[in-house]
């Protein structure tokens, strides 16, 4: 058997966070299996190759946080951050996210299937979030660049001091963040938006989602202004 | 950081377990507090045994408090007494004869432990593993608005039956603390949290319950928390409005649980079925017996 394409199981009911992930970080195969994260913390943080990585069960803070390239996927629930300023590669979590997911990140997909807690894409830099549920509030605070998809509902301050990211969200949605506003859905969002969904293995229909992003009035700061905030 | 465990069992099958299950939730949050821990258990007739009152205490070097009760335990820095006698008579009892005593709990009920030091360490001191009952919670500190004593060690139990944990820091505790004097509440230590458990006690002594003190403390007191309050007849958690601390709960038929993180509710039984979810913030969630 090709030592590459055999996957390797790692059990963290007998081997440390530390022991995986260095094996991760200079890995000896393509694949992995891990076993038993029993709500660990880093879980395959710091992956920097091409790799796959399947988690039986639940993950505690900053699973695949900084991956770049890997595809982690966690058949369970996320704590804290999870792909928190991912590069690339693709993080899917089949249960839901805590708060934070996909913080700071800069590329990539983040997909989770259930729903994400509060600050979900909090100064998100570039990197694709497509959650099949809904996301807590102030999601999207400070969001810089990328997409984040939402399939149900969006708690209150949506968007709050949003750069140039881009909400597509699909339910009900709280009261908007600061300069966050309703934007007009044109052929090339829904173009990107069935994109997403189709690359996250959602089926929906994209004329459900409204698009919200940047009023662009707080780029600079207007003593006038700061009672928007 | 602290870390918050709490257990709230709905099957009696299962209290013989209380504190073994206890113990495997506290070390799951070692890490989130390792200066100190303090555990309360709810129905340990070990400690609080059939018509008796008990009075968990801090007691002055040297003090003797073997004839204040029917059955008196050392563990680490908390002595429990218990006697036959009614809570408030008992509480007299004890500061009668050790006035510069502090009180770290009573009730009818309630074995209250604190105890500066490692968790692991002081969940041996306390023999939490060996405890039975129908509800506990535990707290590892870590240290941010008061000195590292047992008296800063949570929980606060200033009512009878009563308990408070709290993770994050009050910023307008001085404040209330004043308020709270004024009204002829009396403090036990500088601690942040003393004044959300004097706020609470006070509420429920006024006839409200869990859910309704824990709305007007959520209304009246500014800064980051979670908190986890029990009292005889169940417990409640609720966070801060922008929910900054962390907190999961799980619930099954047998128990409900709450916890700082999901790692230290790996060891209940049927969790891996038990519907986990994370409160909202400001929303308080109240469990009754």
């Amino acid at each position: 058997m090709d030592p590459l394409t055999e996957a390797i199981t790692v059990d963290l009911a007998t081997q440390p966070v530390r022991a995986l992930n260095a094996e991760l970080h200079s890995p000896s195969s393509k694949a992995y299996e891990v076993l038993a994260p029993a709500g660990a913390h880093a879980v395959a943080a710091g992956i920097d190759s091409g790799i796959s990585v399947d988690v039986r069960g639940h993950v505690g803070y900053y699973a695949a946080g900084m991956n770049d390239g890997g595809v982690v996927t966690i058949h369970g629930n996320a704590g804290t951050g999870v792909a928190e300023n991912m590069m690339s590669g693709t993080v899917r979590v089949t249960g839901d996210a805590s708060q934070s997911a996909g913080a700071t990140a800069h590329g990539g997909l983040l997909v989770i299937d259930g729903s994400a807690s509060m600050r979900c894409g909090i100064s998100m830099k570039g990197v694709d979030i497509v959650v099949g549920g809904s996301v807590g509030p102030m999601s999207g605070f400070m969001a810089q660049a990328g997409r984040m998809v939402v399939c149900c509902d969006a708690g209150d301050g949506l968007g709050d001091s949003i750069y140039e990211a881009r909400l597509y969200v699909r339910g009900a949605v709280g009261a908007l963040g600061a300069d966050c506003v309703e934007k007009p859905m044109r052929d090339e969002h829904r173009a990107e938006l069935a994109e997403l969904l189709a690359a996250a293995g959602l089926e929906h229909d994209v004329t459900e989602f409204r698009r919200y992003g940047s009023a662009r009035r707080l780029y600079h700061f207007h003593s006038e202004q700061a009672g928007s905030y | 950081m602290c870390g918050i465990v709490g257990l709230h069992l709905r099957d009696p099958d299962l209290y013989p377990r209380l504190g073994r299950l206890m113990a495997s939730m506290l070390d799951g949050v070692v890490e989130r507090g390792p200066d100190s821990a303090g555990v309360a258990v709810y129905g340990d007739t070990r400690r609080v045994p059939e018509g008796h009152a008990a009075v968990s205490v801090l007691l002055p070097p040297d003090a003797d408090p073997s004839g204040l009760g029917t059955q008196v335990t050392a563990a680490g820095d908390t002595t429990i007494i218990a006697a036959p006698i009614g809570v408030d008579d008992l509480v007299a009892r004890v500061t009668t004869a050790f006035p510069t005593a502090t009180v770290v709990g009573s009730g009818e009920d309630l074995a209250v432990y604190k105890g500066t030091g490692h968790p692991a360490a002081l969940a041996t001191t306390y023999d939490v593993a060996g405890a039975s009952g129908w509800q506990a919670l535990a707290h590892t500190r870590m240290a941010t608005e008061s000195a590292v004593t047992p008296e800063g060690c949570h929980p606060f139990s200033v009512g009878p039956d009563q308990c408070l944990v709290h993770n994050g820091s009050f910023s307008n505790h001085a404040t209330i603390r004043r308020e709270l004097e004024r009204e002829g509440v009396r403090f036990d230590s500088e601690n942040d949290s003393e004044v959300g458990a004097r706020f609470v006690a006070s509420r429920l002594a006024q006839g409200e319950d869990l859910e309704k003190a824990l709305l007007a403390l959520r209304e009246t007191f500014d800064g980051f928390y979670t908190l986890l309050v029990t009292s005889a007849q169940g417990f409640a958690v609720v966070r801060d409005p922008i929910a900054c601390k962390p907190a999961v709960i799980a619930e099954t038929d047998a128990w409900v649980a709450m916890a700082s993180e999901f790692r230290a509710l790996t060891g209940l039984p049927g969790i891996d079925s038990a519907r986990l979810y994370e409160p909202e913030p400001g929303k308080v969630y109240a469990w009754t017996r």
